[in-house]
């Protein structure tokens, strides 16, 4: 069958009808120009909130606690190994808080393919000495490059320039301890180690997470800043964080790499688990009412179609009578569902786009969120794929059953009607 | 002995509401190439039935039914609809053109719709059956602008459109007034005249009637 025919007599048949085709077609530009707006907004927010905990936490950190030791002499002993052993007060034994041959470890990460990036970390307890009070606060030791690189370490700095850091004695400070202290960039501070060693050290700057707990106690330095300030040597790391290709292998990851080292290993799922139930949900429901607004908009094209069909009843029985059958009829009312469907979608995605560029504009500004000014959009084309095949599965099936109806039409009836 | 077009063997049709009526008893009759047959009889008597049943359009009877020489009985929708389009043409009591479409688009459509020839070539052809009836300049003139006696008259070159076998006609001059009906009849009898048309018109208008070759005149559901 010709389609050229067929297309022309369904634009024929739409433009007779051209005021409801537009409503149609403006229900469904409606909804998907909401479908693209909602989810570009929904998972723009999504992702900051994700990344303001994920991106700055590793997918793998390797650490050593400090606990007792699991294998105590008299379970080692034969006399004694099979009989329910009870010992009181356990200390922890002097274990290092540092990670031993460090440099190797790292090596054989940074070898491995599926490891992004791999950067130490010292954690230190200080107390910042201001005046007569002293201000207990945590001096991470970090390697400033890789820190930049892998936990975008930059976009949370919101004065001063980090790459001073690279100097020795110099500090970045968590906005809320800074705050605390009446430090300006530029000051100089002093700290005492927890072994009692004390250091002068320069602010080249102020640390902001948005995660208030965090800045008053967290405060960055150079690896060899801290390495100097506890006395240790430069092999001194407490943590190796590591970043993955996909994040998704960090848990496997992490229990096989704690048995090769035979140290601690944290994986981000089991750290942060809450945060991707959360992301899902919040899909999950932007998910549903876009898809409602299109089921509601499907709806309206099933009535006009329907209206349409009633109104053309005439129209259908002449062209049965002149021989086109009923497959012809069926793609009649099929294209212009489908036409519906896709003037609007193709519309709707464009002004979808337009909206999430609007979002984009309108000011955001929390103290909590230094580097966010506007509201976040996701411009993913992947919702611009859904929302334009959903505009055009909802059209074709609230096209169906019309479509159906119509080619069922017996031109006898309507004829004889007359 | 010219050939035979349709062929109609004891056709019985009823009809089940609201009660089982037989309206068509034990119809039988042929027409051959090049008649003009008139249809006629009391209003009920079952003809615009019959017509339905010879257009292949209602196939709910009973009997056989052969267009061409070919049996039309119980052949698919498809088959059917493929065989209107090109060897019926059909012309209502009331015009049925599709308003959407201009005087000449709406002569097109089954030659289209045919896809023997291309659309230049059809919309040549189109012209051409306009001009037969006089009606070239509203040739671009929306269905529903056309007056009733010009959209008869585009209608019977529609059915024209695609050379047919056949043209049947359900009451074509039943809604017009007599100039006009002059007019419509005037056509179909230079339509059979000048280019030998076979024609199968239902009428209850004497007077059209008996300026046709061949009249089947019906009572009750039979040909008397």
């Amino acid at each position: 069958m010709k389609w050229s025919l067929i297309i022309e007599l369904s634009k024929a048949l739409m433009f007779a009808r051209i005021k409801q085709t537009a409503v149609a077609a403006v229900g469904v530009m409606f909804s998907i120009t909401m479908f693209v707006a909602l989810l570009g907004f929904m998972n723009g927010l999504n992702t900051m909130l994700d990344g303001l905990v994920l991106n700055r936490t590793p997918h793998i950190r390797f650490y050593n606690e400090i606990k007792p030791n699991p294998n105590q002499p008299i379970d080692q002993t034969l006399e004694f190994s099979e009989s329910l052993n009870i010992i009181r007060s356990i200390k922890p034994s002097t274990s290092r808080l540092a990670i031993h041959d460090a440099e190797k470890i790292i090596q054989t990460l940074q070898a491995d393919p599926r490891v992004l990036g791999v950067s130490p970390k010292i954690s230190s307890q200080v107390f910042f000495n201001v005046g007569t009070i002293d201000l207990t606060g945590i001096v991470n030791g970090i390697d400033v490059e890789k820190e930049a690189q892998l936990f975008a370490f930059t976009d949370y700095i919101t004065s001063g320039d980090y790459s001073e850091l690279a100097q020795t004695n110099t500090i970045i400070l968590g906005k809320g301890a800074a705050d605390r202290m009446l430090a300006d960039v530029g000051d100089v501070i002093q700290v005492t180690t927890a072994q009692g060693n004390r250091i002068q050290l320069k602010v080249v700057g102020y640390y902001q997470s948005g995660l208030g707990d965090f800045d008053n106690s967290n405060s960055f330095a150079s690896l060899a800043t801290v390495q100097k300030m506890l006395g240790e040597s430069p092999s001194y790391v407490t943590d190796i964080q590591v970043k993955l290709k996909d994040l998704d292998l960090a848990p496997d990851m992490a229990k096989e790499m704690e048995q090769i080292f035979g140290i601690d290993a944290d994986d981000i799922q089991t750290v942060n688990a809450q945060f991707e139930t959360g992301t899902q949900i919040r899909t999950l429901i932007s998910y549903a009412v876009g898809i409602t607004l299109l089921v509601v908009s499907g709806f309206g094209i099933y009535n006009i179609l329907n209206m349409m069909i009633y109104e053309k009843l005439d129209t259908i029985a002449i062209l049965k009578a002149i021989g086109f059958n009923s497959t012809d009829v069926n793609r009649i009312f099929i294209t212009i569902a489908l036409s519906i469907g896709l003037i609007g979608g193709a519309v709707g995605l464009i002004l979808g786009f337009l909206a999430c560029l609007g979002i984009d504009q309108v000011p955001f500004e929390t103290d909590a969120l230094p580097t966010i000014n506007t509201f976040p959009v996701d411009y993913n084309p992947k919702y611009y794929l859904i929302g334009g095949s959903f505009s055009l599965i909802t059209t074709y099936l609230a096209g169906f059953f019309p479509a159906r109806k119509a080619s069922s039409v017996d031109p006898v009836d309507i004829i004889r009607g007359k | 002995m010219r050939p035979t077009v349709l062929q109609a063997e004891n056709i019985d049709k009823f009809f089940y509401n609201p009660t089982k009526t037989q309206v068509l008893k034990k119809v039988s009759f042929e027409i051959k190439k090049g008649e003009f047959i008139s249809v006629v009889g009391k209003s009920g008597c079952g003809k615009s039935t019959l017509l339905y049943i010879l257009s292949t359009m209602d196939t709910d009877y009973q009997g056989k039914l052969s267009i061409d020489n070919q049996l039309v009985t119980d052949r698919s929708a498809d088959h059917l609809a493929k065989l209107r389009n090109e060897k019926i043409g059909f012309v209502f009591q009331f015009h049925y053109l599709l308003n959407e479409f201009s005087a000449l688009e709406n002569i097109m459509i089954p030659g289209l719709k045919l896809g023997k020839v291309s659309r230049e070539e059809l919309e040549h052809r189109a012209m051409e059956k306009l001009r037969i009836f006089e009606m070239e300049e509203h040739a671009l003139k929306k269905a529903n602008q056309l007056s009733g006696g010009q959209k008869q008259r585009v209608a019977i070159a529609r059915a024209l459109i695609n050379d047919p076998l056949l043209i049947m006609g359900d009451e074509p001059t039943g809604n017009l007034d007599k100039k006009n009906s002059d007019i419509v009849y005037n056509k179909f009898k230079e339509l059979t005249q000048e280019f030998g048309q076979t024609m199968l018109i239902v009428t209850h208008d004497p007077e059209f009637a008996a300026g046709t070759d061949r009249t089947i005149e019906m009572e009750d559901g039979r040909v008397i």
